[in-house]
């Protein structure tokens, strides 16, 4: 029977602290590896989504409603108008799915923030890797989306690259506040109101599929505080060339406030959970 | 006594959730290469106690040090030293036994190749070299136990803590995982471990603590507490229930240290125990079973505490 320690113990060598930058790193590899397992099944869905959607609302009603409403959407195709709108509502899809089933899972399911709370880790750390897993995600399914906007001839300006990190960013400005919520659920059922009477209404109602002047002027002030409103119109000026820097620094200003905001909180939401 | 500062020092440690005192105020050393334990029934702080030495649960007041530095301060440097393996399993089910330990030896920032050459040799240690590529889930209590704590070795800890090593498994299960840990133990890793079990305590424990209620009642070698607390042999009797408040107190004129009457049994702590079985005899006492036994651990609880530990 070989000896399972290679030195005398006690004597580990001692350096100073890793950085937080490190030790989060070290979660991220920890999703990389477990995404290994199903990220055949995530890139369908990623390039499948995009192709249902700009098929059949960009292309089929979109030809009912260039008979028509052409005005009303700058003069632009409806498929070139909703491509960009859509690109910031998958990102927010992609955010609230990464960030509510996996954080709560793993806390309570397969225990891997228990396991790793155990090592040099800190709920911090923890928490951060997984955000920067989530930034991944969103890049990756953002850049998938653009090719395919692309091959449906939806992209109007090269500007629109410049919708990727803004759509990643309405993404984080979704998961952060929501991972800082979701670590500290006790059930799951909490979830599926999160999909139902937040997700939904806000796909429908931020401007992805029509302009919000088309809302009743008293709801429209709500569409204003929603960051998918920020990310879609950001994304849709993008592509159809009309952005100018005040929107630019109004639209990135509020995302990022709200991405921090969720950052903060989730901070302190992890350390409460897994330091008791 | 020892002139070499203690790994981990406690004094007047205390953990409160809310209004619960979980541990009130406990005082500890451990020093190095001793196994050392913490006995006591569910709800007796023990696990807190664990958590709080895991650096993962921050003290309500008193003093901790672990390795000589603050576990609220420190708590990245002592834990890249620790080894833990929790009471619940926290493998990731999904991933191969060897995936399992390259995630973990990563938490620790080691590289690839000297987790490979770890991961060979500590599954071999825990003897599951042969389901190294297999996945987690249908892996039996007893191996998900022993590769959790294969998985706590990956670091080379200085300190291996166990909080409940061995509950939920079957006897044979339990015999290996003792196994393994008195041979860490051979090897000179200091091990601190939480259990209910005190036949566990007995066979792991150079030294333990018997922790009631969130306090410290009693703290020695095995054999100390035995001798203080307990008589070399103990006399078990077991009655028909109808007869058995009326045996207890006939038993009460037979010579012995002490009588502990228990729902199921009357206890005898004598010096000899066949003598006290013969007078129990002579006094007309005729148990539906008698066993005599050596003074235990559960002896040591129940005289402390006045209740069994399964209790």
């Amino acid at each position: 029977m070989a000896d399972v320690m290679t030195r005398v113990p006690g004597t580990s060598p001692r350096g100073p602290a890793p950085s937080g930058w490190s030790l989060s790193a070290r979660q991220l590899r920890f999703w990389l590896t477990n995404y290994r397992r199903t990220w055949r099944g995530s890139i369908y869905s990623s390039v499948l989504n995009p192709v249902l959607f700009l098929g059949s609302i960009g292309l089929g009603l979109g030809t009912l409603v260039n008979q028509h409403g052409a005005a009303q959407l700058g003069g632009v195709s409806y498929l070139a108008f909703l491509a960009p709108g859509l690109l910031a509502a998958a990102a927010m899809e992609t955010a609230v799915g990464e960030s509510t089933y996996p954080v709560y899972g793993s806390v309570k399911w397969n225990k891997v923030y228990q396991a790793a709370v155990a090592s040099p880790l800190r709920p911090v750390d923890i928490f951060h890797g997984h955000v920067l897993f989530v930034t991944l995600r969103l890049a990756m399914n953002c850049s998938i989306f653009l090719a395919v906007a692309a091959a449906f001839g939806a992209v109007r300006s090269a500007w629109m690259i410049a919708a990727v990190p803004v759509a990643v960013l309405t993404g984080l400005a979704f998961a952060t506040p929501i991972e800082a919520w979701a670590v500290t659920r006790t059930r799951d059922t909490s979830f599926t109101m999160i999909f139902r009477f937040f997700m939904i209404p806000l796909f429908l109602f931020s401007g992805t599929f029509f302009p919000i002047t088309q809302l009743p002027a008293w709801l429209r002030p709500v569409a204003y505080l929603t960051p998918l409103w920020h990310g879609v119109s950001l994304c849709r000026a993008l592509n159809l060339g009309t952005a100018d820097l005040g929107q630019v620094v109004i639209d990135v200003g509020y995302l990022a406030v709200v991405a921090a905001a969720g950052l903060l909180a989730g901070n302190r939401c992890y350390r409460r959970r897994l330091y008791v | 006594m020892s002139a070499v500062p203690p790994l981990i020092r406690a004094r007047g440690l205390v953990k409160r959730f809310g209004s619960f005192t979980a541990v009130d105020g406990i005082d500890f050393d451990l020093q190095r290469g001793e196994a050392f334990g913490f006995l006591g029934p569910n709800g007796a702080g023990k696990s807190s106690t664990m958590r709080m030495i895991g650096c993962v649960s921050p003290p309500s007041a008193g003093e901790l040090s672990i390795l000589g530095l603050d576990p609220v301060r420190d708590g990245r440097e002592i834990r890249a030293r620790l080894g833990v393996v929790p009471q619940d399993d926290t493998l990731d089910v999904e991933l191969t036994v060897r995936e399992n330990l390259l995630i973990y030896g990563r938490y620790f920032g080691l590289p690839r190749d000297v987790i490979r050459e770890r991961t060979a040799r500590l599954l071999e240690f825990v003897q599951l070299s042969d389901r190294a590529d297999d996945q987690v889930d249908p892996l039996s209590g007893g191996m998900k136990r022993r590769l959790t704590i294969a998985r706590s070795l990956i670091n080379e800890p200085d300190i291996l803590l166990l909080d409940e090593p061995t509950t939920g498994l079957d006897p044979q299960a339990r015999h290996a995982v003792w196994d393994r840990l008195f041979r860490l133990k051979q090897q000179g890793v200091t091990l601190v471990l939480t259990t209910h079990y005190m036949d566990e305590a007995e066979q792991l424990c150079d030294r333990l603590v018997v922790m009631d209620a969130g306090k410290i009642a009693a703290g020695g070698t095995p054999r100390e507490l035995i001798e203080r607390y307990s008589t070399p042999e103990v006399l078990e009797l077991r009655f028909d229930p109808a007869d058995h408040q009326q045996a207890a107190e006939k038993l009460a004129s037979v010579p012995a240290q002490r009588l502990e009457v228990l729902a199921d049994r009357v206890l005898l702590y004598v010096e000899d125990g066949d003598s006290a079985l013969l007078a129990a005899r002579a006094l007309g006492v005729e148990p539906l079973a008698s066993l005599v036994r050596r003074g235990t651990l559960e002896d040591v609880f129940l005289r402390l505490t006045g209740r069994q530990l399964g209790e």
